[in-house]
């Protein structure tokens, strides 16, 4: 009111409500005209509040240029032609497929992760630093719903990224590697086109892995008013479970842990596909999302907010 | 309980829980088994029945703690003894069976003469060391004279095993490893057969090649020489390492270290690693260093008894005939064949796991082939096993003998699962990591081919090449070089033998398929028709050639799978150069050809490991026909299809987060409880009550009611609690006592009632990537309500910041954020609005115009509730006010009345008392009351002038008067309060 001199409200503006005119009355006499409790928080309202954001655009567009700077990482150090000895980094050149199962590899362990839990922590606990997370509670949303709704567009942005990913790198692998078998390490080999649907199998594959990772960076984000927090939080524990999954001395026990299974997704390359080990993936990715999931609902749910 | 003594609890608890985990998986940690060892010495009867020297066999009886038990016969390889097999021993001994594992005659600190397992000999030994073993009470029985025994051992062993088996009906089971079916055909191989085949590996030997066996017997009578044996090839140089191994105590002829089992890394295979073996059977038998003169003592030992080391007299004078002539008699033929388990394979009825090499020139996948036709033609059980080593490769990994020992456990001791009869081979990649090629195991339903069952798969490859001249050079060198016997694992396996593999140019004559662009698998030993002829002109003699398979890379690299080379003889070459047809029996690998490779059949004039004829001459050999290779379509995980059980636990998860879901929102329907009779009170807060831990009152027991068109001022000094019941009455923070009723509906997190009410507390909050405009349409459509409700315009005209609405929020001032925030609030005009510290850091003209804001605000019938802690703003801007302290509800009334309103005045003056009797007898004034130095008194409706005037003529000093500030009293006293403490 000082920069501009800003009209005040009319005089009579706010007078021309008739008191009986005002109280619209919802259906149930409740709450107040329009309001309904499912039609809160609509999808593409949080959408665009999330899309708009630089770290959303910078994550999805790194996530578009990692096949190029691999690509260009295995041409300026490769002598010319694909060799056929070694891991999965030696035949990535070999066809457009294995180039895209190598992107995916390299991928999945760390940096997968990361994307997912900054989708998912950041939500909430960056509605809480800019203190608009009690605005929104007091539209009311309620609170089972922001929950839910965030998730929504959370995984949204994950499954994006989830997509792009294998997509782009398909497409650079096709344009400079051909559309070649893909080569196992142990010395299968799989038709172009049978590949191309086992890596979109795999990708849906470490949809559902990761939700883990979605679920308890979900529960940090309601537990802590820090994004970075509840972000680094998963990332660590994710780290920290493929620590001990490295430590061959717990033996069986390794198999409760929950990034125990994040490579079983390779089974899909051999001639006939293994899946046991892809089931187990899923049904201890589906049990730690549900329990991590479950507790920050009833978190969000009973808790006090003080941001 | 204190947060931190919380804190110390949950970690102790944690602690505990780690503790007593460690200490349970110690305590369940199985202990390495103890097993007992003795040393026993077995005499038997050197010879045929009826012969009176004994032979004493120098045993180790290994046994479990569970006794009786199974017993197991363990045998070692040619050139061991007992110590080479130690190890396993103590593995099945461990594993709870009774082992027995001795030195066979000849070798180690057993005394007697080698007979290459002749029924005479080492099979009767055998037998009487099952008779031994029938006398043992630790030895589990089947019946008198009748021990329940399982035999197995590799090579040597392995043929002992099947012979003992085929001849003794007492054995119960047995696993032979990388041995031969027939002696002959193994060191005397000829290739060239006719007819097809039914299996995938079969040789040109065995019986039953035309696909059904004539006699059902499926073994060779003795006595009865096939021709193509007789004019075999002599494998020279393996003969030769095993002719030394019989000489010389403690050259083990077997393979060294392990193999590459799947699932494991380079270095984890124990490569290399059994030299121990081979150093410690020289020790033992160091006694019997030296060639061993048989006979009686006294006698002179003649030159053949000299060279021939600790084999019997004939086996030795066979050797030599055959390695200096090349070729093999008829007497020698059949004595190899005695050697054969092909001779009683058709008797064997015990379940027989066949385990062969893949990567072994001595006994190639043919003799496990021709056993398992010969095993399952009479009706026996057989598994057939193909691994991935062999006499050229590595002995079997820890992963195989445990299939041999689940094998032995059901089949002796009748625990665990039925293995099955499933066939299962190893597939090297052709893809290196470190200089090894990694593996895995494929499983096929069955063994294709055996007693009736469907033939295996084949695939027929055109060969290009025409007719081409080989030329045979005298004394048969320079000579091509397929593979050096037993080198396998000093270097790579898969790849020493494709780099070892030369041929000397004009020597052989090549045949190419074409192209491949699909990976195709071969398992098993491919065919190919040759039409073979004589040159004229040239020497005629029969032809001897070796014909091998190539896989040929894009780059032209060529390997040659498993070093596999077929020799072949043949013989009735007509001078004129008539071709003759010869199918060829390739030997069998287990080989991916991959996409870009080509398979190329060289058929050369010699080999290094081979005996080849001196006179030299020159052939023609053209490819008559396609090159027919087998394929076994198989499995690569050992299991069945579906895994059940992660499904069913994935749907009862599902299961219970939906049950839990749907009982959550059951519960949120209970009953609302309104209260009709507050439905038009816009707030009613009732004992409102909320203590945090540790017990710290911020609200105690607070209460108040809100009217419609009240402009309500809460009133506190900082820390009274103000903020904490307005986020309550926000639904963010849940009372511990009390409730809160907004238009008479109960407050609770999420009601819908909140839609009514429009909230500013605690400072702003926006998106500060989005420009101020867009925060609010954003904010408003997240409400769900339509657009039009929104009232933007009178928000925006509140806010009142003109263009700076289109920057970003992030740019924004305080006072701008503030004012933004205040428009939020407002959106909608809300029935009631609850504002905390709308002022706070706004310049004083903006402070009036939101005051003027506020009361046009609550002149339509809106409620306003404003929290401050600024006594002045509240007189100025509310008409009613709540005061509050430490939580607790102070004061609460019209701020009219409460603010000097009734005539209530206060004076100070000189001489309180004489002032308070000027006062108390004027008329009209009433409740005249001393305080210090002030006068109180209720002057009803006289204005303060008169009591002024009065008090002045009556000589009292007046130096204040002014309305009696019952407020600011109690404000100031608890302000007072708060600053002395």
């Amino acid at each position: 009111m000082t920069d501009t001199p800003g009209p005040v409200l009319a005089e009579g503006r706010l007078q021309s409500d008739r008191p009986t005119e005002r109280r619209l009355q919802s259906g149930d006499g409740r709450g107040a005209g329009g309001y309904r409790a499912g039609s809160t928080m609509p999808l593409r309202v949080e959408l665009r509040r999330q899309l708009r954001r630089r770290r959303t655009q910078l994550s999805l567009g790194f996530l578009v240029l990692l096949p190029f700077i691999l690509l260009a990482a295995f041409e300026l150090g490769s002598d010319g032609e694909g060799n056929t000895s070694g891991g999965l980094v030696d035949l990535a050149t070999t066809s457009g497929a294995n180039f895209t199962i190598f992107t995916l590899f390299a991928s999945a362990g760390f940096l997968l992760v990361v994307v997912v839990a900054l989708f998912f922590g950041d939500t909430v606990a960056s509605e809480a630093s800019w203190s608009s997370l009690r605005y929104l509670l007091a539209a009311p949303v309620p609170r089972s719903r922001l929950l839910r709704q965030k998730a929504a567009v959370s995984a949204l942005l994950s499954w994006l990224a989830l997509v792009l990913l294998p997509a782009v790198a398909t497409g650079v692998g096709v344009l400079f590697y051909g559309t070649g078998d893909a080569l196992s390490p142990t010395g299968e080999s799989t038709p172009f086109g049978t590949s191309l649907w086992r890596i979109t199998l795999a990708a849906a594959y470490l949809f559902v892995h990761l939700s883990w990772v979605a679920a308890l960076a979900m529960l940090l984000s309601v537990s802590t008013d820090a994004p970075l927090g509840a972000v680094g939080g998963a990332v660590l524990i994710s780290i920290l479970s493929q620590i001990l999954d490295s430590i061959t001395a717990l033996g069986g026990l390794r198999d409760y842990l929950p990034t125990h299974y994040a490579f079983a997704w390779a089974d899909l390359l051999a001639t006939d596909v293994d899946w046991s080990e892809m089931a187990w993936g899923t049904f201890s990715a589906v049990t730690y999302a549900a329990a991590f999931g479950l507790l920050a609902w009833r978190r969000f749910a009973t808790k006090d907010i003080t941001s | 309980m204190s947060p931190i003594l919380r804190r110390w609890r949950l970690l102790a608890l944690i602690l505990a829980v780690l503790v007593a985990g460690t200490v349970l998986i110690a305590l369940t940690r199985d202990d390495t088994p103890t097993v007992g060892v003795r040393d026993v010495g077995i005499d038997v009867v050197d010879g045929p029945a009826g012969a009176v020297e004994y032979v004493r066999i120098d045993a180790t009886l290994y046994t479990p703690s569970d006794l009786p038990a199974p017993a197991v016969l363990l045998a070692h390889g040619f050139g061991g003894s007992k110590d080479s097999v130690a190890d396993q021993a103590r593995e099945l001994a461990g594993r709870g069976f009774v082992v027995l594992a001795y030195s066979a005659r000849g070798f180690g600190a057993s005394t007697g003469q080698i007979a290459l397992n002749s029924p005479d000999y080492e099979v009767t030994d055998a037998r009487r060391l099952v008779d031994w073993l029938a006398t043992r009470s630790e030895v589990r029985q089947d019946g008198p004279n009748d021990p329940r025994v399982g035999v197995t051992g590799s090579s040597y062993g392995g043929a002992l095993a099947l012979s003992l088996a085929g001849t003794d009906p007492r054995v119960d089971a047995l696993v032979p490893l990388i041995t031969w079916n027939d002696l002959s055909q193994a060191l005397l191989p000829n290739a060239a057969a006719t007819g097809s085949t039914v299996t995938p590996a079969a040789g040109s030997f065995g019986g039953s090649f035309g696909g059904g066996s004539a006699s059902g017997s499926g073994g060779l009578t003795l006595g009865t020489a096939d021709p193509a044996t007789a004019a075999g090839v002599f494998k020279r140089s393996w003969a030769g390492v095993f002719f030394g191994a019989g000489l010389a105590p403690g050259a083990d002829a077997g393979p060294r270290g392990e193999a590459l089992e799947p699932g494991q890394e380079p270095d984890e295979a124990g490569l290399g690693g059994s030299a121990s073996s081979g150093a410690s059977s020289s020790a033992s038998s160091g006694a019997g260093a030296g060639p061993v003169v048989g006979g009686s003592a006294g006698a002179s030992p003649s030159l053949l008894q000299l060279g021939c080391g600790r084999f019997r007299p004939e086996v030795c004078a066979a050797y030599i005939q055959v390695a200096t002539t090349g070729l093999a008699t008829p007497e020698v033929v059949r004595l190899l064949q005695a050697a054969s388990p092909a001779a009683v394979a058709g008797n064997i009825t015990a379940p027989t796991m066949l385990v062969q090499g893949v990567q072994d020139t001595l006994f190639g996948l043919d003799q496990s082939d021709a056993t398992a036709r010969q095993i399952a033609d009479a009706g026996g059980t057989v598994k057939v096993v193909w691994y991935n080593g062999g006499h050229d490769g590595g002995a079997p990994g820890q992963r195989l003998r445990n299939k041999i020992m689940d094998w032995f456990d059901h089949h002796l001791a009748g625990r665990g699962t039925d293995p099955g009869t499933d066939f299962e081979y190893a597939v090297s990649g052709s893809f290196q990591r470190d200089g090894l090629a990694s593996v895995r195991t494929v499983y096929a339903p069955s063994y294709p081919g055996l007693d009736g069952d469907t033939p295996v798969q084949r695939e027929e490859l055109a060969l290009r090449g025409g007719t081409q001249p080989v030329f045979a050079p005298p004394g048969g060198s320079p000579a091509a070089v397929s593979s050096v016997p037993g080198l396998g694992t000093l270097s790579s396996a898969a790849g020493a033998f494709g780099g070892v593999a030369v041929d000397v140019p004009g020597q052989s004559a090549s045949f190419g398929t074409t192209v491949f662009d699909e990976q195709l698998l071969i398992v098993g030993a491919p065919q190919v028709t040759l039409e073979v002829a004589a040159i004229p002109g040239a020497p005629l003699r029969d032809a001897v050639l070796f014909a091998k398979l190539y896989d040929v890379a894009a780059d032209g690299r060529r390997t040659l799978p498993g070093g596999g080379v077929a020799p072949l003889r043949v013989t009735g070459l007509p001078a004129d150069g008539t071709p003759v047809e010869v199918t060829v029996a390739l030997p069998g690998i287990v080989r991916p050809i991959e996409p870009g490779h080509r398979v190329e059949v060289v058929v050369s004039t010699t080999d290094q490991a081979y005996a080849m004829p001196a006179e030299p001459t020159a052939f023609t050999v053209a490819a008559a026909g396609a090159l027919s290779v087998p394929l076994v379509p198989g499995r690569s995980a050992a299991g069945s299809g579906v895994p059940t059980a992660p499904l069913v636990g994935i749907g009862a998860v599902l299961g219970g987060v939906l049950l839990t879901a749907v009982v959550a929102v059951l519960r949120r329907r209970r009953s609302d409880d309104p209260r009709p009779d507050l439905v038009e009170v816009p707030l009613v807060i009732e004992n409102l009550t909320k203590f945090y831990a540790g017990g710290f009152k911020a609200v105690d027991d607070l209460s108040f009611r809100v009217e419609p068109g009240q402009v309500l001022g809460l009133l506190g000094p900082n820390g009274a609690g103000k903020t904490t019941a307005l986020r309550m009455l926000m639904g963010l923070i849940r009372p511990n006592a009390g409730e809160i009723r907004v238009f008479g509906r109960l407050v609770r997190p999420g009601d819908p009632v909140l839609s009514r009410l429009g909230a500013f507390v605690e400072g702003p909050g926006f998106l500060p990537h989005l420009s101020g405009i867009d925060n609010l349409r954003l904010y408003w459509a997240a409400t769900g309500r339509p657009a039009a409700d929104a009232r933007m315009d009178e928000a925006l005209e509140v806010a009142g910041l003109g263009v700076a609405v289109r920057r970003r929020v992030g740019t924004y001032s305080q006072g701008m954020r503030q004012r933004l925030a205040i428009a939020q609030a407002m959106l909608g005009l809300p029935d009631l609005l609850v504002l905390d510290e709308p002022t706070n850091g706004l310049d004083p003209p903006q402070i009036r115009e939101m005051r003027d804001v506020l009361r046009r605000y609550a002149a339509t019938g809106r409620t306003v509730l404003v929290s401050s802690h600024l006594l002045a703003e509240v007189e100025q801007t509310c008409s009613h006010v709540v005061v509050m302290h430490r939580g607790r509800l102070v004061a609460a009334g019209e701020v009219a009345e409460i603010v000097a309103g009734g005539g209530q005045a206060s004076f100070r003056v000189g001489s309180p008392a004489e002032a308070a009797a000027v006062l108390g007898a004027a008329s009209g004034i009433t409740d005249v009351e001393v305080e210090g130095d002030q006068v109180h008194a209720d002057l009803g409706g006289l204005p303060r002038s008169f009591a002024v005037a009065a008090l002045v003529e009556a000589g009292v000093a007046v130096e204040q008067a002014g309305p009696r500030r019952r407020l600011e009293d109690a404000f100031l006293q608890l302000v007072g309060e708060e600053a002395v403490q």
